[in-house]
């Protein structure tokens, strides 16, 4: 037990009670002031209701409204099917079946055989967006969604390229695409196959394969 | 007893153990890392990933280093060995042979299948650099979609450990694939027109350290992350794989071996990995039934086991005799609980083997060109089909004092001296003809319990649906008298029931199934399966008595 007791602090400041001058006392200046602001207001045209829908709110940019799934320079759903968004989401609203891509894709591995999500379970936070790896799924600035059944508010693969093909245009939903491939490599197209890098004389059948990278003839005056 | 320091810590090591330097240092916990290294394999040294400092202690005391580093898979720990893998020079090391190893590598994590599981991003993650400095494009092969007809290769993926190459090679000894090219061309591939269908060839994707291997069967369904696993046994064949079953939301997606030196070692064959879509099959039997004349008279459980009861009870107070067939499929648990039932019923029950399915010879591998296997054996698919035959003919020689064979049971049958039989079937292979069907023919009561449809069915008076080896939990005894636990993963379409819930239930036993309580309670009964209780059967399983291997 400790013998040094604190000394009682002072906690409560006592505030003295202004005195109120002539015209405060009349109660006139605070009447007129009232008055001033009830005048503004009366005589204010400006609407302050919305007349929502005839007239649409700007949203703020980053509004996060309906999904939709972003296409490539070929008009190929530009998901990859990685499942990223499915197990970033934190509601599970996203379903996806991938599938292995046609031979006339030799750039895509997989791509999603199905992509069904939820727009009723959803709860708009934007993860699906910020895991994406290939920025194939984005959130528009579309609110006003109705539905007549729980069904048809599951928007597949086919509904969200829709969403893409019809806000693409709009200026406040820009495709946000900052990266269009899987890292350097899936553009195979781009990437010529290395031959060797060290200096090949012609009679070499390697200088003689079509392959980037080889250096024919002679280099330096010793060879 | 030779003393080898990790890290400064010293461990011990048994006179017969063979170890290298990876395997003492994990004696002691520490992880050296290493791709092209697998302990069923032999050792090329070639991924440079497991380079750490060695040493000699001297008698006096003092420690000589090799100037330069080694790698450890190669390098026997032997007593006085000082391995240092902690130093900032084995560091120094990792980082730069994962840097060249992801030089080519295409970094397409988001649509690979091994991304979760793969020692690329493990290593990357706990050793690596997280950057590259390579301002080239990358060396990018074409992928190669046929190397067999489960497998195929994402060649550029590949970092060239060649443990696919030394597993053809050494354990099924098809040495389909190889190294084509040297250097930057190097690839794994296979010689044309003999691609990688042996019936091991599985294995090669679980061997693959990185995603350039993948099972066609499971390539794009799952991401693994989302895989809920639970240990188990196969039932493919008598030798009892260990293995680990993939499931989510009650679907399983693969199968895969689970490292067991007391079972089969590191692998299994295609059959078992392959063999257990029959589970999520649509001819699966979901409906209980009682059938009079021909007619369905009741299909819910409740009614359909008391129907059972009274009809078995009925049999036993008779004239007539009963009879049960313990299927080969069923665990130790489910058989004693049949078998402990139909006694308390009856002392004159006559309890049979039902059919084990023997499918050619035992098939050993590693084989040479000409299949002529070669010593020594490295690994064996056994030709009897059944994966508990040992274990349910220890219960029935407890409870019969010997075991019927299925053949003297027709025969008995045909007699016509039954009036009850039980059958349980569970192979997915089918266990009975439709010639063997008829002995059942005139029989009063015929109870069927069972996970597909078969001949005997249309000769049933009752309908179990039961459970698959995925769907149950008990006991499998292997042909080397080894008991394994099997456990449940997945539950079973609506409909059926695990065979241990309805024969606890049959039995009218208290309370819900408790396999654990099951087991002690048969590790009393029974004398030759006394080790069941064991707390080691749930981790590599229990050898039990040989007096249980001869019979």
């Amino acid at each position: 037990m400790t013998e040094t007791k604190a000394k009682p602090k002072k906690t409560v400041a006592w505030v003295e009670e202004p005195q109120l001058g002539f015209w405060e006392s009349t109660f006139v200046p605070a009447i007129m002031k009232g008055l001033k602001t009830t005048l503004k207001h009366v005589t204010d045209r400006a609407p302050v209701t919305q007349q929502y829908p005839e007239q649409k709110p700007d949203l703020p940019l980053h509004y996060r409204g309906v999904h939709r799934l972003n296409r490539d320079e070929e008009d190929r759903v530009k998901c990859v099917a990685c499942m990223m968004c499915a197990t970033a989401c934190p509601a599970n609203c996203i379903s996806i079946e991938a599938q292995a891509a046609p031979p006339e894709w030799p750039d895509r591995d997989k791509f999603p055989k199905s992509f069904v999500l939820d727009e009723l379970r959803c709860i708009y936070c934007g993860m699906c967006e910020e895991a994406c790896p290939v920025d194939a799924i984005e959130l528009t600035h579309i609110y006003d969604l109705t539905g007549e059944t729980r069904e048809s508010l599951m928007f597949d693969r086919e509904k969200l390229l829709s969403v893409y093909d019809k806000t693409k245009d709009n200026p406040r939903d820009p495709v946000r695409t900052r990266r269009g491939i899987l890292g350097p490599a899936a553009e195979f197209a781009s990437l010529p196959t290395l031959g060797p890098a060290t200096v090949v004389p012609d009679s070499d059948r390697s200088a003689k394969n079509p392959t980037a990278g080889v250096i024919k003839g002679s280099l330096g005056a010793n060879s | 007893m030779a003393t080898v320091t990790v890290n400064g810590k010293e461990v011990e090591i048994g006179a017969s153990e063979r170890l290298n330097c990876i395997q003492a240092a994990s004696k002691v916990g520490v992880e050296i890392p290493a791709y092209c290294w697998h302990p069923a394999l032999s050792v090329v040294a070639s991924c440079r990933m497991c380079l750490v400092e060695v040493g000699d202690k001297k008698p006096d005391g003092t420690v000589a280093m090799q100037p330069k580093l080694v790698p450890g898979c190669q390098t026997p720990a032997k007593d006085g060995t000082v391995i240092i893998s902690d130093s900032q020079k084995v560091k120094d090391a990792r980082k730069a042979t994962l840097e060249y190893l992801l030089l080519n590598h295409p970094l397409d994590c988001p649509t690979c299948d091994q991304a979760g599981e793969c020692y690329l991003q493990d290593y990357s993650f706990n050793y690596g650099r997280g950057y590259s400095r390579l301002n080239e494009p990358k060396n990018i092969k074409p992928d190669k979609t046929y190397i067999g007809d489960q497998i195929t290769l994402f060649t550029d993926r590949c970092i060239m450990c060649t443990r696919c190459v030394r597993f053809t090679r050494e354990v099924s000894g098809s040495s389909e694939l190889q190294v084509v090219s040297r250097g930057s061309h190097e690839e794994i591939d296979i010689f044309p027109g003999h691609p990688v269908n042996n019936p091991l060839a599985g294995n090669v994707v679980d061997l693959c350290p990185v995603g350039a291997l993948c099972s066609k069967d499971f390539l794009y369904q799952q991401r693994v992350w989302w895989l809920k696993s639970q240990s188990s046994v196969c039932p493919g064949c008598s030798t009892g794989c260990s293995i680990t079953v993939d499931q989510n939301e009650e679907r399983v997606y693969r199968l895969h071996p689970r490292t067991n030196e007391k079972a089969q070692g590191h692998f299994m064959c295609d059959e078992g990995r392959f063999g257990w879509k029959y589970t999520h099959s649509d001819q699966r039997l979901t409906s209980p039934e009682v059938r009079t004349n021909g007619h369905v008279t009741s299909s819910d459980f409740d009614s359909v086991l008391a129907s059972v009861r009274t009809a078995l009870k009925k049999a036993a107070q008779g004239k007539g005799k009963v009879a049960a067939v313990l299927s080969p499929w069923m665990t130790v648990e489910e058989a004693y609980l049949l078998a402990d039932f139909l006694k308390s019923l009856s002392g004159q029950v006559t309890l049979a083997m039902g059919p084990v399915r023997i499918e050619g010879k035992d098939d050993q591998f590693p084989k040479d060109v000409k299949g002529n296997v070669v010593e020594p054996v490295k690994f064996t698919i056994r030709a009897e089909k059944a994966p508990n035959r040992a274990g349910v003919e220890a219960v029935l020689s407890h409870f019969a004092g010997d075991v019927m064979p299925f053949e003297e049971l027709l025969r008995l049958s045909s007699t016509g001296q039954f009036s009850a039989v039980y059958l349980v079937g569970g192979d997915p292979e089918g266990w009975i003809s439709e010639i063997q069907a008829e002995a059942f023919s005139k029989i009063e009561t015929v109870i069927v319990q069972d996970i597909l449809s078969s001949p005997v069915l249309k000769h049933a008076t009752h309908v179990l649906p039961s459970g698959t080896f995925v769907e149950r939990e008990g006991v499998f005894v292997n042909h080397n008298g080894l008991a394994q636990l099997i456990r449940r993963s997945v539950r079973g379409p609506d409909g059926t029931r695990p065979d241990g819930r309805l024969l606890w239930e049959l039995a009218e036993r208290s309370g819900l199934i408790q396999t654990d309580t099951l087991r002690s309670e048969i590790a009393a009964a029974i004398p030759a399966l006394a080790v069941i209780s064991n707390a080691e059967l749930k981790v590599n399983g229990v050898l039990l008595d040989e007096t249980v291997v001869a019979v």
